[in-house]
């Protein structure tokens, strides 16, 4: 996609903010991207860094609590904020007149959130309820992101659950929470992206004012939080009390995102070949031919491609009735990736998978809200948003030999294996 | 938690020297294009609306096909019709249907509801004749192959069962029971048994029957010159005719108020409150209004039940009230999911909210907040090609046009406090609402029997 020109600069106190104008429509997006996720938090704190995300909508010094969401939505605009394994996103999209205002609310809780116990015990029931809705209440809650890192990961900050425990949750204080903001809320830990119609001097002399005096405070130096691929099969099953049918959860390690960024992009083509469309080998093989799934799908990221920093994970999942083995699930898994191994994506799969990458990059980039997010996400863990005007023609590079390559890496003997035993259906 | 060497308190982070800092004003809004619109009705009885909308080179498509029916068998026919629809034409296979939409960068899906046949899809607007051609592939010669209905019936069968262990649908399939009763309208899913009994031809006849271009409406938005897309999707549809109408749902009856339904799911962590009470469709005069009153209520995160069961009690992750339009009508709908031992206040506090909109009316600062939201909401879910297609498609589907979205702003503009007040009193009387609660009875039934109102299984 041909990216609007982009437009960088950074503050004195560290936070670096990205433009990018688009004047097709009256509408602007405002995101800030914290360089702090759950992998973050610490033992005996799961799910901190999500319940932080949600104590920052709760005042700061210049917006009594529920005043921020007044604010947005009173101004025609809508909000939210997403946690994820290495970054916090806080983001609003509004019609244009609101621009000022909507950096004025990122800039007040930079600069000086409200942490209140009151809010802080309000918060974690309403999380808790968040958990409940997504997880405990339901048949595949947390099926695979909160249930395959254990499996594939060994250390915590890889393998916890990033939703969190309950006792976890409710043991937080509100100086663990002073602690954390400290710690990773500076401005120099975070990417303030605005895009959408706006005048590029103008709109730089806003955020200059909004921005300016948010006092500068130390980094801290990110930890690396690599460790080595599993050695063997890792297996382990998870009793699910709602779901009416068996599923499985494949995890294999990915090349790092940031420092071996074509390798990646390579199994992102390998997950669209596998699973993408009626045409794609999984679906064809599995759902059709043998008639053994229900459902199936292969992806890069716990949540979506280039999400994340190193480790990251490829998944496959899949559904199926409890007549079928898992092991035949695996079976037939492991042959179609010997035969991509083998024989690699004929050209056509590989035009196919290329022309539908681009228009879904189309597709939601049209989104100002997306693209704003993407925007921010890439210039945070790349430190280049312009790889997202990059991503289709390093998308359209990969070559089959590429893809038989990462397919022939792809072993048993490298992988997390969960099985999701059903005790549903009765309802 | 290991705290670091030094970070400050939260009091400390919550101050600065300078103290609170004022709200800036809002600037002046800039008004949106007015797109160029092709609003045309083919000789097949085809309305197509087509929009240009250059942001990015794509063409998004919706086509909504009344697909109303009484019988009993209608549902599960319509599924698998859906299912399978695309999974086979005269000139191509299931594979050659992907393939081939695959080389431009495109999609089709198709989905079915009790009312209508919905197919949605997008391609690379370079590639707009081959959408167009699948899509003319697929209405005017789907075959629906034995083996690939028999395939996708046993699949049905498996969706639905993961379907129905889903809380949400447990509950909404409650309400509709409670609300309609057996009326064509509640039969959103079929039931497993039904799919298993249908036969590839009885799909074929459905086709023939029912898949018709009179009364049906094509939505077209992209990178696109609305006249040549228009001829151009015109010819590739030219063999799709019919002289019958596609089927409408017939009007539904009124929902009456009336005591809540606890419907037992056992085991359950969390219970799904679902209320409902009737509302006035789009075009009624009252609309405006009693839009902005539901904003007020609950209809976004700003309001009053959000505020309280939320932001004050904790009692809910998300509370929504929403308008749910159907044939010839319209309700209010009202969804909160809460944890067991939160679910009787919950509902407490939910009446109290619906009675207090009746006598506590909405202030002008209410008001003039939700109206905002609406008009700015407007602006940024249309901003992009899906968003402007499906608002499109959903209001063509029930009659109106992009007039209606180009002068909706100017409505709610014109609203007053006391209109707002007039629609919050006609239509939150608490005697007017019904609902179902759905959760672990043997926890819930002791509480909510002593709340009244409800009742118990």
């Amino acid at each position: 996609m041909a990216a609007p020109q982009l437009h960088r600069f950074t503050l004195p106190n560290g936070l670096r903010v990205l433009l990018a104008p688009d004047r097709s429509a009256p509408v602007i997006a405002v995101s800030v991207h914290y360089d702090v996720g759950f992998r973050s938090e610490p033992e005996g704190r799961t799910g901190f860094a999500h319940l932080f995300e949600h104590l920052m909508f709760q005042g700061s010094e210049s917006l009594e609590k529920l005043a921020h969401f007044r604010h947005v939505q009173g101004s025609g605009g809508s909000f939210n904020g997403s946690t994820h394994p290495d970054y916090t996103d806080y983001f609003q999209v509004l019609p244009s007149a609101a621009l000022e205002r909507a950096l004025f609310l990122e800039a007040d809780r930079m600069r000086a959130p409200r942490i209140t116990e009151e809010n802080l015990r309000n918060q974690v029931d309403v999380v808790k309820e968040e958990i409940r809705l997504n997880v405990l209440n339901r048949p595949y809650g947390g099926f695979p992101w909160i249930l395959l890192p254990p499996v594939l990961y060994r250390t915590f900050a890889n393998a916890h659950n990033g939703y969190g425990d309950f006792t976890d949750l409710e043991q937080a204080t509100v100086e663990d929470c002073a602690a954390f903001f400290d710690t990773y809320y500076a401005p120099g830990n975070a990417v303030l992206t605005v895009a959408g119609d706006l005048d590029v001097a103008a709109t730089t002399e806003l955020v200059h004012r909004h921005f300016g005096d948010v006092p500068a405070r130390e980094v801290p130096t990110r930890p690396s939080f690599a460790e080595p691929p599993p050695v063997g099969e890792r297996r382990a099953e998870h009793v699910d009390p709602h779901a009416p049918l068996p599923a499985l959860a494949v995890g294999y390690r990915l090349p790092d995102p940031v420092t071996e960024l074509d390798a990646y992009l390579t199994h992102v083509v390998l997950a669209a070949v596998l699973s993408d469309g009626d045409s794609s080998r999984l679906q064809q093989r599995l759902v059709h031919r043998d008639a053994l799934v229900t459902e199936v799908s292969a992806g890069c990221g716990l949540f979506s491609p280039l999400d994340a920093r190193d480790p990251d994970t490829f998944t496959v999942t899949a559904i199926f009735p409890p007549a079928v083995a898992p092991d035949r699930v695996l079976t037939a898994l492991d042959e179609e990736l010997e035969r991509l191994a083998g024989d690699g994506p004929d050209a056509d799969e590989l035009a196919r998978v290329t022309a539908r990458w681009v228009a879904g990059l189309h597709r939601e980039h049209d989104r100002l809200v997306s693209r704003t997010l993407a925007f921010g996400a890439m210039e945070l863990l790349h430190g280049r948003a312009e790889l997202i005007g990059e991503l289709p023609r390093r998308i359209a590079a990969v070559t089959a030999a590429d893809v038989a390559a990462a397919a022939k890496a792809m072993r048993p003997d490298s992988r997390a294996v969960l099985t999701v035993v059903p005790q549903g259906g009765t309802e | 938690m290991t705290a670091p060497v030094t970070h400050r308190t939260a009091d400390e982070i919550g101050r600065t020297t300078q103290g609170p800092r004022p709200l800036p004003p809002l600037g002046e809004q800039r008004a949106a294009a007015d797109p160029l619109t092709l609003d045309t009705v083919l000789p097949n009885g085809l309305r197509v609306l087509a929009v240009h909308r250059p942001a990015v080179p794509m063409v998004e498509l919706r086509l909504r096909i009344p697909f109303a029916g009484e019988e009993a068998t209608h549902s599960a026919r319509a599924e698998l019709l859906s299912t399978t629809v695309l999974t086979g034409t005269r000139r191509r296979g299931r594979v050659q249907v992907d393939t081939d939409l695959a080389r431009v960068g495109g999609e089709l899906d198709a989905v079915v509801d009790p009312e209508r046949l919905s197919i949605g899809g997008s391609a690379l607007v370079e590639g707009m004749d081959v959408l167009f051609d699948v899509l003319a592939d697929v209405l005017t010669g789907a075959t629906y192959p034995d083996d690939e209905v028999r395939r996708e019936r046993e699949r049905l069968v498996e969706r639905i069962a993961v379907a129905r262990s889903q809380p949400r649908v447990i509950a909404r399939e409650a309400l509709q029971r409670h609300r309609y009763g057996d009326h064509p309208f509640t039969r959103e899913m079929p039931g497993a048994e039904e799919v298993a009994r249908v036969t590839a031809e009885e799909v074929r006849e459905l086709h023939a029957r029912a898949v018709l271009p009179r009364g049906s409406v094509l939505v077209l938005v992209g990178d696109i010159d609305p006249q040549r897309a228009v001829d151009s999707v015109a010819a590739a549809l030219h063999g799709w005719t019919a002289d019958r109408s596609a089927v409408e749902l017939p009007p539904l009856p009124e929902v009456p108020g009336g005591d809540l339904l606890l419907v037992h799911r056992p085991g359950a962590v969390q219970s799904q409150i679902r209320l409902s009470a009737p509302y006035v469709p789009r075009t009624d005069p009252a609309y405006p209004a009693l839009q902005l009153a539901n904003l007020v209520f609950g209809g976004y995160f700003s309001s009053r039940l959000v505020e309280n069961i939320r932001e004050d009690k904790g009692y809910t992750y998300s509370a929504q009230s929403y308008p749910e339009f159907t044939p010839g009508g319209a309700t209010v709908l009202v969804d909160a999911d809460t944890a067991s031992e939160a679910t009787a206040p919950a509902v407490l506090e939910t009446r109290y909210e619906i009675a207090r909109m009746t006598v506590v009316p909405p202030t002008e600062s209410e008001v003039d907040s939700a109206r905002r939201y609406a008009v700015g909401g407007l602006l940024t879910s249309t901003a992009s090609q899906a968003g402007l297609a499906s608002m499109l498609a959903a209001l063509a589907g029930l009659g109106l046009g992009p007039e209606w979205l180009r002068e909706h702003p100017g409505r709610l503009q014109r609203v007053t406090v006391d209109e707002v007040a007039e629609a919050a009193l006609r239509f939150f009387t608490p005697d007017r609402w019904t609902g179902v609660l759905v959760g672990d009875a043997d926890r819930l039934a002791r509480p909510l029997g002593a709340l009244g109102g409800v009742r118990l299984p």
